[in-house]
């Protein structure tokens, strides 16, 4: 086995666009679930909306990228409302059926035969990703090598500008996160009662956390779109959700670089089980073993690790009450 | 241990209660102990009394409000003349059940009034109700003469009537401060783009955070400061609680069991502070099994069953009103002779059904 091509791919892909888009939406996640408490289990539907709201104003509608880009984020907020606005009154669980139902059915509603004019359904949708690239300082086709690492100088770009953007959600946590809004929000987190009879408005910041995390994911989706320039309804399958979901744990929920960490580690097991068991079984497909790997993977973490890497197992234990 | 010291050195100086001597007698306690195990420590029966003695205290000087109250009849919805809270046919059914069926109640000013009642007589649904937290079938009700029925919660205790819980509602994966914090309305911070310039609410933060210190330090809790509220004790907790609704400087704070759960060395501290509150000029409703601590600290006490207020009125009146005693201890089937020399001054006769006696006042 080429346990040297194994891990060089696998850390080139530990940083590469994947991790970082994966790590921008795993942002907009943790915001969702690790600061408000909110259960949102179709942050994929964020990134389809993002992703979409950017190919079909270039493509279908033809309007240069910065327009696609606001419907990009438009289209987040409108889903995040449209989610917030009956379930978020409701106990937790409700949002929890809402979104994972909310992202199948958009996913299906965009592949079906109704859209096709506007989404191109099924055939997929493609490329919007021309005003991006013509702003890269590096040439699209040239390989560039970046340490051990070799990229395309069109993903180089995709993953400076989405580590760029990662950094630039890190800092807006970090921001959000120590201010009363924050501390509102965590609040929310712990006991809705208690922060409605302190006088907080929690069906406001709740919705305020669904819309802005919502964003962040739809930013994610975005730079998907420009990665992967053509792109069909059913790249966002309902298993991304759950990786966002296992990134988030891993890395330490309600912790500011918790994402980041969490993506990084991630694709490196993910990309290394891929190779390995390719390796391994050469003739066969091992994509259902490398999820159900993954699968083993997020029960031993809630095991043995459930506040993750960077999270305090004492303040975890706390929860038992 | 460190957390008994805490609870027996709480009994706050300020609130016209026996200061907190007790304190070294306790941390002694146990070395006093070994010689004799049979006998009771001496310094235990001495902080007993200590406390009983500021019962006693307590209940021979009555507050400026409980003066105010002198002259009111004690009949069920009987009109205050400072009424801070009134409610009127407030009624809340679950399917068949009428959990709640106020006709008329006030709530005096600055006073402490107790809501008392057998297990599911309906004080937390009034609770419930008046505070936000559930919407009744029918009625409406003021607070500070501004009707705020089916307001919701939050609003109503920003208007300044905060209420606790029966399960106390400590933010566990918080700071003792940061719990305290939460609680000051009106911040600026709390809204989205000025949360994200910290010049435009650290002054103000900062303001919250000393007067968040003192009130740590007023409840006993300074040193918990910095601690996970989930660290702390179930007393540490009832306090921290109170201490935080404290924070949005309510007119009215409605307690839901204060004392429930809690040891008798803290009931008595809690106790205090809520005299304190109350003589700061917070006015007060509490509900409480605890007979004693209501007999102790009550202006006024308001008397559930089944859904309706059926007797109000003084301590004294309470403890000799047969509604209350009925409702307690089952309609009574005695002899005939025994009722007669009941002593059934103010309540419905006798021989009536009292749960019905709660003919309107006004």
């Amino acid at each position: 086995m080429d346990w040297n091509g194994i891990f060089s791919g696998a850390l080139s892909d530990m940083i590469g666009p994947f991790a970082a888009i994966y790590a921008l939406a795993a942002v907009g996640l943790n915001l969702h679930f690790g600061y408000t408490g909110l259960l949102n289990f179709g942050h994929v539907a964020f990134m389809l909306v993002g992703a979409y709201g950017v190919e079909v104003g270039v493509v279908t509608f033809g309007l240069s990228f910065w327009l696609g880009l606001l419907i990009a984020i438009a289209a987040s907020i409108v889903l995040a409302v449209i989610l917030g606005i009956p379930t978020l009154r409701l106990r937790g669980d409700y949002l929890a059926i809402a979104t994972i139902a909310a992202a199948e059915v958009l996913r299906l509603f965009f592949n079906s035969s109704y859209t096709q004019s506007v989404t191109n359904g099924s055939f997929g949708i493609g490329p919007a990703n021309g005003t991006f690239a013509s702003l890269s300082p590096f040439v699209g086709a040239k390989t560039y090598q970046l340490w051990k690492f070799q990229y395309t100088g069109a993903t180089l770009w995709v993953m400076i500008v989405t580590w760029v953007l990662v950094i630039l959600g890190c800092i807006l946590m970090f921001l959000l996160m120590r201010s009363p809004w924050g501390r509102v929000l965590r609040s929310v987190r712990e006991d809705e009662l208690a922060a409605r009879s302190l006088g907080k408005n929690v069906y406001s910041f709740k919705m305020q956390s669904l819309v802005l995390g919502g964003v962040i994911g739809g930013l994610a989706g975005v730079m998907y779109a420009m990665e992967v320039p053509v792109q069909y309804p059913n790249n966002f399958m309902p298993e991304i959700t759950f990786y966002l979901w296992v990134i988030v744990i891993l890395g330490g929920a309600g912790r500011i670089l918790g994402p980041v960490l969490g993506s990084i580690i991630f694709w490196f097991v993910f990309s290394f089980l891929g190779s390995f068991l390719t390796g391994l079984f050469p003739n066969s497909n091992v994509g259902a073993a490398r999820i159900a790997i993954v699968g083993v993977i997020l029960m031993l973490l809630m095991v043995f690790r459930p506040a993750g890497i960077l999270g305090n197992k004492e303040e975890m234990r706390l929860e038992v009450r | 241990m460190r957390s008994a010291d805490d609870q027996v050195g709480a009994l706050p100086g300020g609130a016209g209660t026996g200061s907190g001597t007790a304190e070294p007698a306790v941390t002694g306690a146990p070395a006093a102990a070994n010689p004799e195990a049979e006998t009771i420590d001496p310094t235990l029966i001495e902080g007993r009394e200590q406390t009983l003695h500021a019962q006693q205290q307590i209940a021979e000087e009555p507050s400026p409000a409980a003066r105010a109250l002198a002259g009111t009849a004690a009949i069920p919805g009987v009109p205050k003349p400072d009424p801070i809270l009134v409610a009127d046919h407030v009624s809340r059914r679950f399917g068949g059940l009428t959990a709640v069926n106020v006709e008329h109640l006030e709530v005096q000013r600055g006073t402490i009034t107790a809501l008392i009642g057998p297990n599911g007589a309906g004080k937390s649904t009034f609770f419930n109700l008046v505070s936000g937290f559930d919407k009744p079938s029918s009625g409406r009700w003021s607070f500070n003469g501004r009707n705020i029925t089916g307001m919701p919660a939050y609003r109503i205790a920003r208007l300044g009537m905060v209420r606790t819980f029966q399960l106390t509602k400590a933010l566990t994966r918080m700071t003792a401060l940061e719990n305290m914090m939460l609680g000051a309305t009106g911040q600026t911070g709390e809204r989205f783009l000025p949360a994200l310039l910290a010049p435009s609410w650290k002054s103000q933060d900062r303001a919250i955070e000393q007067r968040a210190d003192a009130l740590l330090e007023r409840f006993n809790l300074a040193h918990m400061r910095d601690n996970f509220a989930g660290t702390m004790s179930g007393g540490q907790r009832k306090l921290l609680e109170m201490a935080r609704a404290m924070m949005v400087e309510p007119e009215l704070i409605m307690l839901d069991e204060p004392m429930a759960g809690v040891n008798p060395a803290l009931t008595q501290s809690l106790l205090g502070h809520i005299q304190a509150l109350r003589d700061d000029g917070t006015s007060i409703i509490l509900v409480e099994h605890d007979m004693d601590v209501i007999m102790s600290i009550s202006d006024w006490i308001i008397c559930f069953a089944e859904g309706a207020v059926i007797a109000e009125g003084r301590p004294d009146d309470i403890r000799s009103n047969q509604a209350v005693v009925d409702a307690y201890l089952g309609a009574h089937r005695a002899l005939p002779a025994a009722a007669q020399g009941s002593p059934a001054d103010r309540g419905p006769g006798p021989g009536s059904p009292s749960e019905e006696g709660s003919d309107d006042g006004s």
